[in-house]
């Protein structure tokens, strides 16, 4: 790469197959249609007109894990959640990302009782955490776009 | 030897050209799909991906290339991996009896053909409606060998609703067959050239087949599964339906299949009901001295009308919630049967009197 850089006139690209493999990942962040409480009515708005997520690519909401990208646990979880939310999991299909939306999903909250899990991260990896009680469709998109650079890092084929 | 070599060329040429122009429309569909829920629902559909949006076709499709591939457990393998193909071929053999220009006959070479459409065979409609029929195949056996229920109860659905809704695909287009009296699209589309009031679906003389387009219309929804019967895919019922399972590529050929099936039913309803590459009014056309571009013009006009019935298709999506399934069938055979034969035999008795 280094080696062809600036090798060119102005009008020749370069880019390498990981830059434009997590360009397109970043760009096509397909949500599944998941909401567990709360904050799933802030996540619907953020899909509706007036904050509109679909502008960054992200509102084609598929109801099959097998074609989503992006789980995003918007809400409390329950214990009687927790296997369910493991499993529909463990169906995504890689790449696949997590993002713990509100305080409830990512620590309990002041849920602090034998019923709720203290924190998604204790059953599924999670890529992004949203703080707010519940966060306004504005903070899931700032998640979002911290979310897309986090993917643009990657590295897909180079380790 | 020579002149079958250059028909040959000729026409892998037509097909490699027909091809990429209804793949490109397919991507074009996916983002222009968004755009217009978008302007319906008052938002702005994509923006960020490349200026207006315009790049995100290729970012879903390089994602979904790139995306990992899911044969579930206990899925028949085979046929869970040719479900997809099956699906999306016969959508694109269809265009091949689709007349997009002017019916000229250029000779090239010494080889004589038809530069605007692939193969003017003589049974063109029945054609298209055999293919349509073998699409249904990937949708039942991609429900079937998931392995899944929601995928077996959405394949499932979907042979019930495509058998019911092909029968009045089928009759609605039989008024248009009895007023030609051909099966070739070339001929029925010369038979309607000359103004709008010429179109079958207007022309006032013997009976104008309106009735039967939307009989057609509604019909061909039915079939290509898109929303107020989007009954297979019901997403909340049956999480998605007969491609619940499918992931990455597969997933995206029932995606391309379906989009390609939109284009070809709204080239078919063109060429039957709307006079195929005909302007709407005769001096719209490029003629006398400007015949040579006559292609420009008809296959602008073509553009128009399939694009115009697309748009149907996405407002239609952004306006009707689903059927319920009893309402669907209920629908299908009591309203739409009967509107279909009547209008057969209202039409062939008109046609019997005005011939």
């Amino acid at each position: 790469m280094s080696m062809l850089e600036r090798q060119f006139e102005a009008n020749v690209m370069t880019t390498t197959l990981d830059a434009v493999v997590s360009w397109a990942r970043k760009s096509a962040l397909w949500p599944m249609t998941f909401g567990l409480a709360c904050c799933a009515i802030e996540m619907i708005a953020s899909v509706s007109s007036r904050y509109d997520i679909d502008r960054f690519g992200a509102g084609v909401f598929r109801a099959s894990p097998r074609q989503s990208d992006l789980m995003i646990v918007a809400g409390t979880v329950c214990r009687k959640m927790a296997p369910v939310i493991r499993r529909i999991y463990d169906q995504m299909s890689e790449p696949r990302y997590v993002i713990s939306m509100g305080s409830c999903a990512t620590s309990g909250n002041h849920y602090n009782s034998y019923s709720v899990v203290q924190g998604v991260d204790q059953i599924v990896p999670v890529d992004l955490y949203i703080a707010g009680c519940p966060p306004r469709p504005e903070a899931l998109m700032d998640g979002l776009i911290k979310l897309q650079e986090k993917i643009q890092r990657e590295k897909v084929f180079v380790k | 030897m020579v002149d079958v070599g250059i028909k040959l060329a000729l026409t892998l040429t037509q097909i490699a050209s027909v091809m990429g122009i209804v793949l490109l429309t397919v991507a074009l569909l996916t983002l222009l799909e968004r755009k217009v829920l978008g302007w319906m629902q008052d938002r702005m559909g994509p923006m960020e991906v490349g200026p207006y949006g315009i790049l995100q076709p290729v970012a879903d499709g390089l994602k979904l290339f790139f995306k990992e591939d899911i044969i579930p457990a206990g899925a028949n393998r085979i046929m869970f991996s040719m479900a997809p193909v099956l699906s999306l071929v016969p959508a694109l053999i269809g265009f091949a009896v689709i007349p997009f220009g002017p019916t000229w006959n250029v000779e090239w070479f010494g080889v004589e053909f038809k530069p605007f459409v692939i193969s003017d065979i003589n049974i063109g409609v029945l054609y298209i409606l055999a293919f349509a029929s073998i699409g249904a195949y990937g949708v039942i056996l991609g429900g079937w060998s998931s392995n899944s229920k929601y995928s077996l109860l959405g394949g499932l659905r979907s042979a019930a609703q495509l058998i019911s809704y092909e029968l009045n695909v089928g009759l609605a287009i039989v008024g248009v067959l009895l007023l030609s009296s051909s099966l070739s699209m070339v001929t029925i589309t010369e038979a309607q050239t000359g103004g709008f009031w010429r179109w079958y679906a207007f022309a006032p003389l013997p009976f104008p087949q309106f009735i039967a387009f939307v009989v057609f219309i509604i019909a061909s929804v039915a079939e290509t599964n898109r929303t107020p019967f989007d009954l297979p895919e019901a997403e909340s019922e049956l999480v998605a339906g007969f491609f619940t399972e499918y992931s990455g590529m597969r997933f995206a050929f029932f995606f391309l299949a379906e989009y390609a099936n939109m284009i070809l039913v709204s080239c078919v309803a063109t060429v039957l009901f709307f006079g195929g590459w005909d302007a709407p009014l005769p001096f719209l056309q490029f003629h006398g001295s400007l015949e040579h571009l006559e292609w420009l013009s008809g296959m602008f006009w073509f553009t128009v009308k399939v694009y115009t019935f697309l748009f149907l298709f996405f407002w239609l999506r952004a306006t009707l919630p689903r059927l319920r399934y009893d309402q669907l069938m209920r629908f299908g055979w009591k309203v739409l049967l009967p509107i279909a034969l009547g209008n057969i035999v209202i039409t062939s008795i008109m046609a019997y009197i005005f011939s």
